[in-house]
């Protein structure tokens, strides 16, 4: 389908007609001045499924997923939860430099991942392990990276949560904010050209999404013609800046037709609501090579990270409004207690489980040595080159000749 | 001297770089080239011929929008294809500066070597051209020197450009490229229809000489070539050229053997020379070659002010310039 033509397509200049001519726009002419009104008060409708206490609204829409499935989403969501809690408190302790919470976002990761295809391609920002848990990053993983020990795949060079697989095609973590956003445009494209029924997906907060580079994502993505989903995860905050000082208008999808994309919002505590919207998206941004705009909506239960009090903007009630009021693990978990799918042991054994499991990772861990300091010469560029070669050089010299000052006996030899 | 014997064409620099991108396309089902107004042929036709001979999900306009531009690049190499995107004028590389230096240039590093884009060339016009003034005149590549993890190169001609471009293209880095745009028309070589490649971070030495060093990169060289012919026939000093060619990583070897030997430098750009390259080849100079050194090192680049418009002829670094930099150094 050739949508660039049937949009574009001019009819022979004809000064006659009363339609315009001009090529940047294909609407009628007007003779009533009038500003259009951004539609603030009743913005975009949430798509929901569940209600917050997790009961289904409409059954049309309840995707029937097995037990076996839900249960697994339910797992993902809590193991997440439960290495948050031990690797926030690890920070603490000065056991680990930096660390990032997904709490209360658990459903946006595991609804939009399990509707996805194992090969497609995920472009993230730093609030997403959950899509990398559900994927089946192994925790020792999660934990080297945190660490940065010599078991991290990114060889102990980026701050904690900056996650990468190959393997499961997530993309290596950056810290400067938006810049995936036009680079996943890119990769959807080269799969486009591929053909082998890959999507790319890409994450960012609401906060993201004020930088240039995602207007120059979204726009390159429809202009292109990418099969793409960008999937915004608007929590409320970015850092202490609430969503009224980071935009006036409705919200991200209300941008999403200024590209002339398909959007919608859904609420983000309901993994059903992520789940269905994502895989929809997923199957027709493939079949008919344009990208989608999913904007759900969330709450930031934890502060921004470690380096983060939000007690000093926002108050401890609202917080536990939605730590209590509306999380999306509550609502998955009404869902299969009414079904006679979870019941308080397999609740308490499987928070027992989780939390050994994480520990027994997290004490792995912590007594793994740090990776070769070799390593941080490497990757520069493919090769080696003369000059990094020289300066590693240098820097062994001197470290062996200042030994005593170098912590060597922590680092890999 | 291998490339003597192979069938030719008659090819400006535009040409040059037209026909590697030709080449690359033919082979590489995976390329890609994207920028704006590629696809008509480009602003100074080095994409003319290609939308329509290999198609225009091959070679296509995207939004004005540098960031974007180097930004959908970086992800289409990351996602495997051989990605080639062009910046219009590099005085309007700024806006994917982030993108090439903190994303294109750390990608590899910071996954450790999960994931790169090596694929990535970026191609922009470069350098004065007689009344470019600011905005169309700039030589940025002292910016990009100073970042670990991408590669700078600049060719001096039409057989160099499609040798080095090749090079970049198939180099498993994030390469920029440079295109002296005052020679696109004006330098007209005979250059081998077949691809070819031309060794990145190996200065070439265009004549030997046995006084002093020059070193220069892109249009400057051939200033400098008139240079040394005046400083031969007026002061009888024997000069030794050389091309830079790439300026991250440069080639500090052959520069330095050469001023062992002749005991002068002069480095020549037209960039401003507060902070300019040849801040960089001096400063590692005088650390290798110190006690080789019969004077300082020289540098005539532009003046610390924006690219002027009228007062071009005053402000680049002319063979005037360089030739009394070389008397200076005789004498010092």
């Amino acid at each position: 389908r050739n949508r660039t033509l049937d949009r574009c397509r001019q009819q022979p200049f004809d000064s006659t007609l009363e339609k315009p001519q001009f090529p940047g726009a294909s609407a009628d002419f007007v003779d009533q001045l009038d500003f259009i009104q951004p539609n603030v008060i009743s913005g975009i409708p949430v798509y929901r499924v569940m209600d917050r206490q997790g009961n289904i609204i409409n059954p049309s829409q309840d995707p029937q997923l097995s037990k076996e499935t839900v249960l697994n989403f339910y797992q993902k969501m809590t193991l997440l939860n439960t290495m948050d809690r031990i690797l926030y408190e690890s920070q603490r302790q000065g056991r680990i430099s930096f660390y990032m919470t997904n709490y209360g976002e658990e459903g946006t990761h595991i609804g939009s991942a399990a509707a996805l295809d194992p090969n497609d391609i995920v472009f993230g920002q730093y609030r997403e392990a959950g899509v990398l848990m559900y994927r089946g990053f192994p925790l020792d993983l999660f934990m080297a990276q945190c660490y940065a020990n010599a078991d991290d795949l990114g060889k102990g060079r980026q701050m904690p949560v900056h996650y990468g697989s190959k393997d499961l095609n997530f993309v290596t973590i950056s810290s400067p904010l938006a810049t995936q956003i036009p680079q996943a445009a890119g990769a959807a494209y080269a799969l486009k050209r591929e053909n082998m029924n890959r999507a790319v997906i890409c994450y960012f907060g609401e906060g993201a999404a004020s930088e240039g580079d995602a207007h120059a994502g979204f726009n390159f993505s429809a202009t292109l013609e990418c099969p793409l989903i960008f999937f915004c995860r608007n929590n409320g905050y970015a850092i202490s800046t609430p969503t009224n000082e980071q935009y006036r208008g409705d919200g991200i999808a209300a941008r999403g037709p200024g590209y002339g994309m398909l959007s919608i919002r859904v609420d983000g505590n309901d993994v059903f609501a992520v789940y269905n919207a994502t895989k929809e998206a997923r199957r027709r941004a493939v079949a008919e090579n344009q990208p989608f705009l999913i904007e759900a909506m969330t709450y930031r239960i934890g502060h921004h990270s470690t380096s983060d009090d939000s007690s000093a903007y926002r108050s401890v009630d609202e917080v536990n409004y939605w730590d209590k009021q509306d999380h999306p693990i509550s609502r998955l978990r009404h869902y299969m207690t009414t079904r006679g799918w979870w019941s308080e042991d397999d609740e308490r054994s499987w928070r027992k489980q989780s939390r050994k499991t994480v520990m027994e990772a997290f004490e792995r861990a912590e007594k793994r040595l740090k990776p070769n300091v070799e390593l941080m010469f490497t990757d520069v560029y493919q090769e080696m080159t003369p000059g990094l070669n020289k300066q590693r050089e240098s820097m062994w010299r001197h470290v062996q000749q200042y030994k005593e000052h170098y912590p060597l006996d922590l680092y890999d030899k | 001297e291998s490339l003597v014997h192979w069938p030719t064409q008659k090819m400006n620099l535009f040409q040059s770089v037209t026909s590697a991108l030709d080449n690359t396309l033919a082979s590489d089902p995976t390329a890609v080239i994207f920028g704006e107004d590629v696809a008509f042929g480009g602003v100074f036709r080095c994409t003319v011929g290609l939308r329509d001979k290999y198609g225009k999900d091959r070679v296509f306009n995207t939004p004005l929008c540098e960031q974007g531009i180097v930004g959908f690049g970086i992800g289409a190499a990351v996602a495997g294809a051989t990605a080639i995107a062009e910046i219009q004028f590099a005085d309007y590389i700024y806006p994917a500066f982030d993108q090439i230096v903190n994303e294109a240039a750390k990608y590899r590093y910071r996954s450790g070597n999960l994931f790169d884009c090596g694929n990535l060339t970026i191609r922009a016009p470069w350098g004065c051209v007689g009344h470019g003034s600011l905005y169309h005149s700039q030589s940025p590549e002292a910016f990009f020197a100073h970042c670990p993890g991408i590669k700078v190169v600049i060719p001096r001609s039409p057989v160099q450009a499609k040798g080095l471009l090749l090079a970049c293209i198939a180099d498993q880095n994030p390469c920029i490229f440079f295109e002296p745009k005052i020679l696109y028309r004006a330098a007209v070589e005979q250059v081998p229809v077949e691809p070819y490649t031309i060794p990145l971070s190996q200065a070439e030495i265009l004549q030997e000489g046995s006084d002093v060093t020059l070193v220069a990169w892109g249009t400057q060289i051939h200033v400098m070539r008139e240079v040394a012919n005046m400083a031969q026939e007026k002061l009888g000093v024997s000069c030794e050229l050389i091309d830079l060619q790439t300026i991250l990583p440069w080639d500090t070897e052959t520069v330095c053997k050469s001023v062992v030997k002749t005991g002068r430098l002069l480095i020549s750009h037209e960039a401003p020379i507060t902070g300019g390259f040849a801040a960089e080849i001096s400063s590692t100079v005088q650390e290798e070659c110190f006690l080789n050194l019969e004077a300082p090192i020289s540098r005539v680049c532009g003046y610390d002010t924006p690219f002027p418009h009228i007062f071009e002829p005053f402000y680049i670094p002319d063979k005037w310039k360089c030739f009394e930099a070389i008397k200076k150094m005789i004498n010092y």
